[in-house]
Formats: C-alpha cells, structure tokens, sequence
C-alpha cells in the first residue's frame, strides 16, 4: 500500500509556531534541531505516517505547508 | 512496502491565487495570518479577485494590502467602515470588506462600527479580536478580559475603573437593519474551517446584496500575550470564550 | 443669455458641485452651512446620486476618501468646529492625492463661538490643519456668483492636480441672496479620465489609496517631495486674485471674502472724498499670490497697506510676506462674528493717513 499523502514545508520562512506539529493527528511533524532565521522550523519526521489530510496546513499561520493527496483510485 | 510513485499524488493546499507570494510580517503564530488565508482561499474560490477592495485597519494588519493582490485602501484609524461606506456608495457592483482589530473598531472607531452595521451598508466587516493592542506594544483593548494584565493595565484589568470588555456582536445584534453577524473563533482546525464558512457566507450575502455583514474572530496575539502560540489557543479557549461565546447573532 | 437666478451663496455653492458632475456628497448638520446638505439631500436623491448625512465629520470626511479613491468627484461640507474634526482626514487625502472639494462656511470661533460669520480658519485652511507638510487649494468667494463659480473652479482644479480644494468662505456669502447666472452643466465625458481608481483590478494592476510607507526608507520622502513640487507648480500656475481700482491707488486695502465687499464700499467713500485708495483681493487664499501683491509694494506711489479681516489678523501675515517690508502693512480686524460698517472701517483707516 503505497504513500497515502505528503508535505512539503517552506522551511526558510516557518517561523517555529509548531501549531501544525501539535496538529498532526498521526505525529508526521517535528521541530528541526537546526535553526532557520526565525529559530527551529517544522520538518517532517514520519513522511510515511501522512494521510495527505491538510489538518497542519489549515492551522499553519504562515501557508508554508503545500500538501499533496494520492488520487483516488477508482476501482 | 512497494512505494507507489509519487505521480499519482495530487496537490490539494497550496498558497491561495489571489495571495502575493511573500512571508508574513506577523509574529509567529498570529492569527491574523491564519484569516488573511482564508479570505484568500475564499476569493479564489467565489472568484471575485478582479472586483473586490480590501480595507486595512491601524494596526498589526495596516500592511494587509501586501498580502491579497486585490484592490485595497488604508483608513485613518477607526475610520475602515466610513471609508467602505464611501468606496461602496461608488461602486455598488463592487465587493467591499474591511478589516479591522479591536482597537480601530470597538474604541477609536466605535460609532463608524455601529453606523455602518446600522445602515445597512452592503459590505463586510472581519473582526479581529485578539483583546489587546499588538503594533503599539500590548495596550488595554475595549475586548481586554477583567484582570487581563496589559502594558496598560500592569495590575490587570480593573472593571471597577475601565469597565467591563465589550461584546460587539451582541451589540450590534441590537441592531434592525444588519443582515448577519456572527463570532467565531480559529483555535483548532474544525474553528478554523467554521470561521471560513462564516466569511464565505458573509460575502455571499454581500454578492447578493443581502445588507451589512460581520464576522468577529476572536484571535490570539501571542507576543503581547506573552504565551507560546500553542498555549495562546488554549488560552482563548480557557478565558475568551468563555466571555466572548461563539454564534451566530443574526442572520436572516 | 444665460437666464438668472435668485440663489442663496450655500445653495448657489450646492448646484454648482450638481454643474461640476459631483453626484456623491457626505456631510454633517452644523449651521450656518445646513442649506448644503438640505438642497443636496433632494437634489443628488432626484438624479440618482448619493447623497449621505454621516455620524459625524470624522466620518464623512473619511467617507469622501473612499468615494474619492473609488474615483468620483465627491463634497463634503462643514462650519469651523466641523472643519476641526476633519482636519485628520484632510491631511490623509493630500497624502494620498485624492480630489475632492471641502466647503468651509466659516463661523465665530474658537471653541463654539456662535454662527455668525467669521474668516478665523485663514490659517487653519491655508497653512494645513492638519499633520504633516500639505496643502489644498483654497478658493475665497466674496460673492453668491463666485460661489458657483469657484466651486466649479475646485472641483476642476482637485481633478486637475490630485489635490483636495476648499470653498473657503463664511456665513454671511453662504445665507445671502443675489441675482446669478449658474454656469453651464458639465456632462459626463467632460469630466476627466481617473485610471488610479479603486474598483475591482479587472484587466490592470491593482491599485491602492495609500498614504503609509514602511519601506523603502524613502517612500515617504519621495512623497513628500511629489507633493511639494505639486504645490510649487500649483504656486506658480494657479493664482487668482482681484485688482480693483489699483493703477492710481496710494492707499491699499487687502481683503478677502465678505470684507472685501466691505472694503470696496469704504473704497468708494474715500475715492469721493479725494483719497486714492483700491483693493487687491486675493481669491486663491492657497496659493497665496505673494509676487503680484510685493509688485504693488515696490510701486512709489503706494503709501501703506490696511488689511481688513473678521479675525485677529491672519491673511494679515501673508500680506507682510508678500510686503517684505516695503510699505508699512497697516490692520483692522473684528471677531466674534461683528462685521464692521463702512464707516468704521474709514475711521479705523484714517488713523494711519
């Protein structure tokens, strides 16, 4: 069963907010160790966890978040 | 696990059109952003990019017009709601929202507010009530809680001195002629997506000259908060809402 | 021939914004200027305009700013303590560049004063009221004719040059009757093309009324620096001003407005009587017409100036700038809304002859 969904995060300008962290409903996201200009930025930490379903893009201030969803396959 | 190429995969969120491609001035957090998108999304998706003015308050948002590419006018502060008026009575045919926070609103612009709401004027209002002044350094604001500590009210907010926070949607509720006020909040996604809802409906009713519309989301401002933008949500939840009570106040 | 109409100034001033193609005006009820706002009311509801008595001045001057971004030529009207609470919005327009025509009926001041006529806003109307650098043009009709007239004039003049005009006048020319002729009724495709307009970008970049600057630094310089060649140009290229009975005069009356009328009935008096004395009468308050007025104070025939005011001497500065120096500038000025007498005004002047 292939990858259900993915992001993609702009991390020169996430600003560390970590709402869509705290979103996640399936852990996919996590703080960097490394700093941006801003300070730690969202990275995605379990990509295979991702169910493509935008709850992190929705609550993410700074629409840095693009979120991509596998087709619905109609059998 | 076969990997299934990644072809197949569809973008379904990405920036808004009708939203300039640059970062934010906003703290980390800020809500503010959060509504800017979703009128960007709703644009996009009544597509009413080319006949549509923005109005931007004093505030933390007077740099909106940097971030729709739509037609967008300044106001002195507290004046958002006479300048739609002028610009509305002119272009009729025109879509016209302000945005505005809670100082330029509900204290320098109160009676611009309820004016407004009170002709009827066709056009929207979007609400930003994060119950403190953010650009000028975390002042007292109309919508600042009982004993909500401020750069103004160091010992917290003393309703026995200043007075009880003000209820604008209730207020203008009062009111005949308005034709939808709701309050909403953008602390989780399912807010976030009700919020949007309420706008979309807001502009509808605009498109369909159904009267003055107004929608207050109440926000957070983590910086002048002093709250992490995580903790700020619980807060609204925790303290905000519980006097500023989500609804829909009129509608018909 | 043009037929002629019995016209009170306030309503002369009210069809000549209806002449000058204005179909949107927002105002405020404070006398002596409620003629505006009455006649309007009627008269913009009859050819589907907009006419709109706001909450208050603050708000229908910001009004006018959206009806003026939105590209219509647009009034607003108001007395001295109205004019006051617009100041703010008056500077915001400059600093945008947005046209539109503002009366002022002024009335005794400071504070509410009572509404008998008065010329005391001089300084506030034509030094800026407001914050900041700025100007507007400010037109002083002494007569009911040139309240049509000039507001005709600033209703061209702030379509012109992107600049917001004043009818400054008071509240005897705007409750007196007189015999006019109306000019004639401009028609939509006389009035100019606006391609800066707010109004849904639809086939063009989008536009905004703006007058804040954060960045670049010098955004508000450049701003600043575009206004002040506008106002230099327009110092340059758009004076007006009366000269009655200069060309022998030893004796010059400065006036403006309703104490200029006075001035030529005590001009009249004194030219029976032998004196030679005339009046320079400037119409555009702002711009002031310094070099027209210094040419007279370099001519040796010319004894001394008496500047003759409602106020406490205002115009009054203007004309010793103009003066330099030249001829001793001589003042005689009531407030409190007394309108001196002909023969009050001779004995005050012959106390300097």
């Amino acid at each position: 069963m292939g990858i259900k969904g993915k992001v993609e995060i702009n991390q020169q300008w996430c600003k560390g907010c970590k709402l869509c962290v705290i979103t996640c409903p399936t852990g996919v996201l996590a703080m960097s160790d490394d700093l941006n200009k801003y300070g730690n930025y969202a990275v995605v930490k379990n990509p295979e966890k991702c169910t493509g379903c935008a709850l992190c893009a929705v609550m993410c201030p700074e629409i840095v978040i693009e979120v991509y969803k596998q087709k619905k396959v109609v059998k | 696990m076969n990997n299934v190429s990644e072809k197949n995969l569809e973008k379904v969120f990405t920036r808004p059109k009708s939203m300039i491609e640059t970062e934010f001035h906003y703290c980390p957090g800020c809500s503010h952003q959060i509504v800017h998108r979703l009128i960007g999304e709703i644009i996009d998706e009544l597509g009413i990019q080319d006949n549509i003015i923005g109005i931007a308050p004093v505030g933390c948002a007077v740099l909106a017009y940097d971030y729709w590419d739509i037609d967008m006018s300044e106001a002195a502060h507290g004046r958002v709601p006479a300048v739609a008026t002028g610009l509305k009575r002119v272009k009729p045919d025109t879509l016209v929202f302000g945005y505005q926070g809670d100082g330029d609103l509900a204290a320098i612009g109160m009676a611009e507010t309820i004016h407004a709401a009170n002709r009827g004027e066709n056009f929207t209002i979007i609400f930003i009530n994060n119950a403190i002044y953010g650009m000028t350094g975390g002042q007292m604001a109309p919508t600042t809680l009982p004993g909500q500590i401020t750069s103004t009210t160091p010992y917290g907010r003393d309703v026995s001195d200043v007075g009880y926070p003000i209820k604008v949607c209730e207020l203008l509720a009062t009111l005949a002629t308005p034709a939808y006020i709701e309050r909403t909040t953008i602390t989780t996604p399912k807010n976030v997506l009700k919020t949007k809802k309420a706008i979309k409906k807001a502009f509808q009713y605009q498109i369909d000259k159904k009267g003055y519309s107004f929608i207050e989301v109440v926000s957070s401002c983590p910086t002048r908060w002093g709250l992490s933008p995580i903790d700020s949500f619980k807060w609204i939840e925790e303290n905000m809402l519980k006097f500023f009570k989500p609804g829909v106040f009129k509608d018909f | 021939m043009a037929k002629k109409v019995l016209m009170k100034g306030n309503e002369a001033m009210s069809e000549a914004a209806i002449i000058a193609g204005c179909r949107h005006y927002f105002g405020y009820p404070i006398t002596p200027q409620n003629e505006v706002a009455a006649y309007l009311s009627k008269r913009l509801t009859d050819l589907g305009g907009v006419f709109l008595q706001a909450e208050s001045e603050v708000s229908a001057v910001n009004m006018v700013f959206g009806a003026s971004a939105a590209g219509a030529r647009v009034m607003t009207s108001s007395s001295s303590p109205g004019m006051s609470l617009k100041q703010e919005g008056i500077s915001y327009l400059a600093a945008g560049s947005l046209p539109c025509v503002v009366a002022n009926v002024m009335r005794a001041g400071p504070g509410l004063g009572n509404i008998t006529p008065s010329q005391a806003d001089y300084f506030q109307s034509t030094k800026g009221g407001g914050h900041g650098d700025y100007h507007i043009i400010c037109l002083a009709p002494n007569s009911v004719q040139e309240m049509a007239d000039l507001t005709v004039l600033a209703f061209d003049l702030a379509d012109k040059y992107l600049i917001p005009s004043m009818i400054l006048t008071d509240g005897m020319v705007g409750q007196m009757l007189e015999e006019i002729t109306l000019p004639e009724y401009k028609t939509p495709d006389d009035l100019p093309e606006k391609d800066w307009v707010l109004g849904g970008a639809k086939g063009r970049e989008r536009n905004i009324a703006r007058t804040l600057w954060l960045y670049p630094e010098d955004a508000v310089e450049k701003n600043n620096i575009l206004l002040q060649e506008r106002y230099a140009y327009l110092q340059e290229n758009e004076i007006r001003f009366e000269e009655y009975l200069l060309d022998d005069a030893e004796y010059i009356f400065t006036a403006f407005g309703i104490s200029s009328r006075i001035c030529k009935g005590a001009i009249t008096r004194l030219r029976e009587s032998g004196i030679k004395a005339g009046l320079f009468r400037p119409i555009t308050v702002w711009p002031f017409p310094y070099k027209a007025l210094e040419k007279y104070s370099l001519n040796k025939q010319v004894k001394f100036f008496f500047d003759v005011e409602l106020n406490a001497g205002q115009m009054l500065e203007d004309v010793k700038l103009a003066v330099n120096g030249n001829k001793p500038v001589h003042f005689y000025g009531r407030f409190g809304g007394y309108v001196p007498g002909i023969g009050e005004i001779i004995d005050e002047f012959n106390k300097y002859v």
